[in-house]
């Protein structure tokens, strides 16, 4: 692996196709991600946002163009294992994922995977579950957990292997909304605290508002990218992409069609409190 | 058709060591033409409740009647029951298994022993309700189908049942924006053109705000509130108390109302807050 | 709820016999089986039966469920009994009728035959009462990998069962809710003849299938996502290491060979 690289992840006129003659599911993308971003990826279903997860940890090759993780080619089959241990994968069905019948064991499988000696195994599996908060539940079987703590054993499995970036393919589509907040709370943290770049793959435009780039995705091409606020702006065209766009966006955007001069920033309620008192001691 | 629910108690494996009560003493009343919102954390008693509503559990205390009749007692047909009393499942799609859209939706019209020609003729009524052109998909696999258009169609399938109630258990979960709101405007088309009696478990408060005329909150295996939704979400601090929460939009009001501004309290959907904003502003600044 | 049934008939506790390594129990369990079928008389049975006793009150599980274990095997017991009985050589006829021949040694036979299965089901429950199920797919992995030189699968087999096991309470609860899911469409399990009912089952097995093969994919992925290459290279959290108490267990079953070899040879 090589000591210096540029960017955490580089797709350079990357195109995929499932078949060699089926409509790719991404043609000629160009994204960097540097080291250290949060980065959500939005798009409708089919929009190519999946391919692009696969395609970072080498699941899938493209066919034509190159993705590099950490500076290595995902086609270069000498790096194959640790360009799998340095890009970390959590997948959005939190029951298709878990491979043990005891939460420990699960987190401790992709080390053992690795060839980590034994010793160093115990420590590092402990230390991962507690990041997640799931420690309590080392001894537990996945089944009795909730569909939020099932992906957190996922994050800690992941975790375990010191990954520099981890791809969270919609994994969150599957859970109760404390579910979510629950996994989406688990990330920020580590990507704070831990400097973990982070690749969030989602539906969900609240989501996509605590990330510090969004991506939008459509028809397997780049169709929007810029910060929550720069993206979120561009209500129409957001809908036009089959995309929600977050309440208070569109609420600021249907009074400034109706005359009202807000700013077009607006993501919180918090800070529509703010603009709507401001226009109204103005007025 | 009326459904009463009265002092319905369950629990899961009694006289085992995991023993759990799901649902307790609820009683609860739908009217005929009722769009009912049922939310409650995970675990609440919520999918356990409806499955007790076609005779799928059987309540440990407590009885279910349906158009009077106890769903329950000894010489009542459950199986006219669940005709009467359609049930979607969370993940519906995950139930498919015919060859073609056509015959998966036929299932359950042929379970009820009708004529070819009334099955044909439900199939194709069930496919428009849901918006899957017959002409074009019915022959399909289902497996060609995409996640939106296979939920769909197993809603379909339980629509061709003609049931004159019916209950959805999550029915956008998983599903991308577009897929979401493409099921959830066929729900409302539904009960407002067929006038079914629609009872919908949601964990969306946006959804359930614009869509429903009652919610019931469950919480541990109890019904908490039951009212109208502004009503509901008026008692904000008790929902999050809960682990739920309130719309966007009715936080907005309420933070609006402690600036000093003048929202009508039954306003909890974006459009009614956005008018009474409208209608504010331009007046004098109190901020 | 389906998903609260533990799993196996697993029934947790710290006594002596669950702190054995799992590979001793595996081995000492064959040996008891072995040990069994030495046994040349009736009178011989008390010594193993006396050694499961022991054992059972050191495990410190209620005697009903060993014979909980036996109870599905009423009719293949009664079954072997009857066979063996009438079917067996013998010189000593007890009654005659038609071509059935009632003999002495027939009686003997179906006698012994009918206890060593019941031996064997006992002795094999004490096992998977004191062994989780994760422990015994452990054990059987590392007691077959020596065999991997011969390119036994040691690996791959204790992989798959352990993922079978992982799976089991996720199908079950599919099963339940689809099979609820089709009863709301008017779907009938329970009534009409064999063929009927065997038709009804359907709608039931295709859509679980389907999940299952999905989930497969979805699992092989997220195994390899995560590293995952077969058995090479890999190393294992846990260690297992036999302790005294494994040596002092290896020993009781010595000299249960031996007292039953002993008895044994009274008669020979």
């Amino acid at each position: 692996m090589p000591e210096q690289f540029e960017h955490m992840v580089a797709a350079q006129n990357v195109t995929f196709s499932y078949q060699e003659t089926a409509q790719p599911a991404l043609s000629d993308v160009s994204l960097a991600i540097q080291p250290g971003e949060f980065v959500a990826v939005l798009g409708h279903n089919g929009s190519g946002k999946s391919s692009l997860a696969k395609l970072c940890n080498a699941l899938h090759l493209p066919t034509s163009g190159t993705v590099t993780v950490c500076g290595m080619d995902t086609q270069d089959e000498a790096q194959l294992w640790n360009i799998r241990q340095h890009a970390g994968m959590v997948f959005q069905n939190p029951d298709n994922q878990l491979v043990s019948t005891i939460v420990e064991e699960d987190v401790a499988f992709g080390l053992e995977n690795l060839g980590t000696p034994q010793p160093e195994i115990r420590p590092k599996v402990d230390e991962a579950l507690r990041a997640v908060s799931m420690y309590e539940y080392r001894a537990s079987a996945p089944h009795m957990l909730s569909g939020g703590q099932k992906q957190r054993v996922a994050i800690a499995g992941v975790l375990a292997m010191a990954p520099r970036v981890m791809i969270l393919d919609e994994a969150t589509a599957m859970l109760d909304p404390s579910g979510r907040r629950e996994v989406l709370a688990t990330m920020g943290r580590l990507h704070k605290e831990r400097g973990i770049t982070v690749i969030w793959i989602t539906h969900s435009m609240s989501e996509a508002a605590t990330a510090q780039r969004v991506v939008v995705l459509n028809e397997g091409k780049l169709a929007l990218t810029g910060t929550p606020r720069e993206v979120f702006r561009q209500v129409e065209q957001l809908r036009a992409l089959g995309l929600d766009v977050p309440p208070m966006t569109e609420m600021a955007h249907a009074l400034r069609q109706r005359g009202l001069e807000l700013s077009d920033d607006i993501l919180t309620v918090k800070e529509m409190v703010e603009e709507l008192c401001r226009l109204s001691s103005r007025a | 058709m009326p459904i009463v629910i009265q002092g319905l108690t369950h629990t899961y494996m009694q006289g085992s060591p995991f023993q759990a009560t799901a649902v307790h003493e609820v009683s609860l009343t739908v009217g005929d033409g009722e769009f009912l919102g049922l939310i409650g954390h995970t675990g609440s008693g919520k999918s356990t409740l409806i499955q007790h509503l076609n005779g799928l559990l059987k309540p440990t205390a407590g009885r279910v009647l349906v158009d009077g009749a106890d769903v329950f007692a000894k010489d009542t047909d459950r199986r006219a029951i669940r005709r009467k009393v359609g049930l979607v499942f969370q993940y519906p799609e995950h139930q498919l298994f015919e060859e073609t859209v056509a015959k998966d939706i036929a299932f359950g019209p042929k379970n009820l022993g009708l004529e070819d020609n009334e099955v044909d003729r439900r199939v194709r009524a069930a496919c428009g309700a849901v918006r899957i052109d017959y002409d074009s998909l019915a022959n399909r696999s289902i497996y060609e189908l995409s996640g939106g258009q296979m939920r769909r169609v197993a809603i379909a399938g339980v629509l061709a049942m003609e049931p004159e109630v019916l209950v959805l258990d999550e029915p956008a979960a998983g599903l991308d924006p577009r897929g979401r709101a493409d099921i959830l405007y066929m729900i409302q088309e539904l009960h407002a053109q067929r006038a079914i009696t629609v009872i919908m478990v949601s964990h969306s408060m946006e959804d359930v705000a614009r869509m429903v005329n009652r919610i019931v909150v469950m919480s541990q295996g109890r019904v908490v509130m039951d009212g109208l939704p502004a009503e509901i979400f008026a008692r904000g601090e008790e929902l999050r108390g809960m682990g739920l929460d309130v719309p966007e939009a009715v936080r907005l009001a309420d933070e609006l109302r402690a600036k000093g501004f003048d929202i009508p309290p039954e306003a909890c959907q974006m459009e009614e807050v956005r008018d009474a904003i409208l209608a504010q502003i331009g007046g004098a600044g109190r901020c | 709820m389906l998903k609260d049934i533990t799993l196996g008939q697993y029934h947790p506790g710290d006594s002596p016999i669950h702190r054995l390594d799992p590979r001793s129990k595996l081995l000492l369990t064959i040996a008891y089986i072995t040990a069994v079928f030495l046994v040349q008389s009736a009178a011989g049975y008390l010594l193993p039966l006396a050694y499961l006793l022991l054992v059972t009150w050191l495990a410190g599980i209620p005697l009903r469920y060993l014979l909980k274990g036996i109870k599905p095997l009423t009719m293949i017991l009664a079954l072997t009994f009857v066979l063996n009985l009438f079917f067996a050589q013998g010189e000593t006829v007890w009654l005659q009728w038609g071509f059935l021949r009632l003999t002495q040694e027939g009686f003997t036979t179906a006698l012994f035959f009918s206890l060593r299965l019941v031996f064997l089901v006992m002795g094999t429950s004490v096992l998977t009462l004191t062994t989780s199920p994760v422990a015994l797919t452990d054990a059987m992995e590392r007691l077959l990998s020596p065999l991997r030189v011969i390119r036994f699968p040691a690996h791959e087999l204790a992989m798959m069962m352990s993922i079978a096991l992982r799976f089991i309470p996720t199908l079950l609860e599919e099963t339940d809710k689809i099979m609820k899911a089709q009863m709301a469409r008017g779907a009938d399990f329970e009534s009409g003849n064999l063929m009927r009912r065997a038709k009804a089952m359907v709608p039931l097995l295709v859509p679980l299938f389907v999940g299952a093969f999905q989930r497969a994919s979805d699992l092989a992925m997220a195994m390899e996502a995560r590293c995952y290459r077969g058995g090479e290279h890999r190393t294992r959290m846990k260690v297992l290491r036999f302790s005294r108490l494994d040596v002092l267990a290896a020993l009781s079953m010595l000299a249960l060979v031996l007292l039953i070899m002993g008895e044994g040879s009274l008669y020979g």
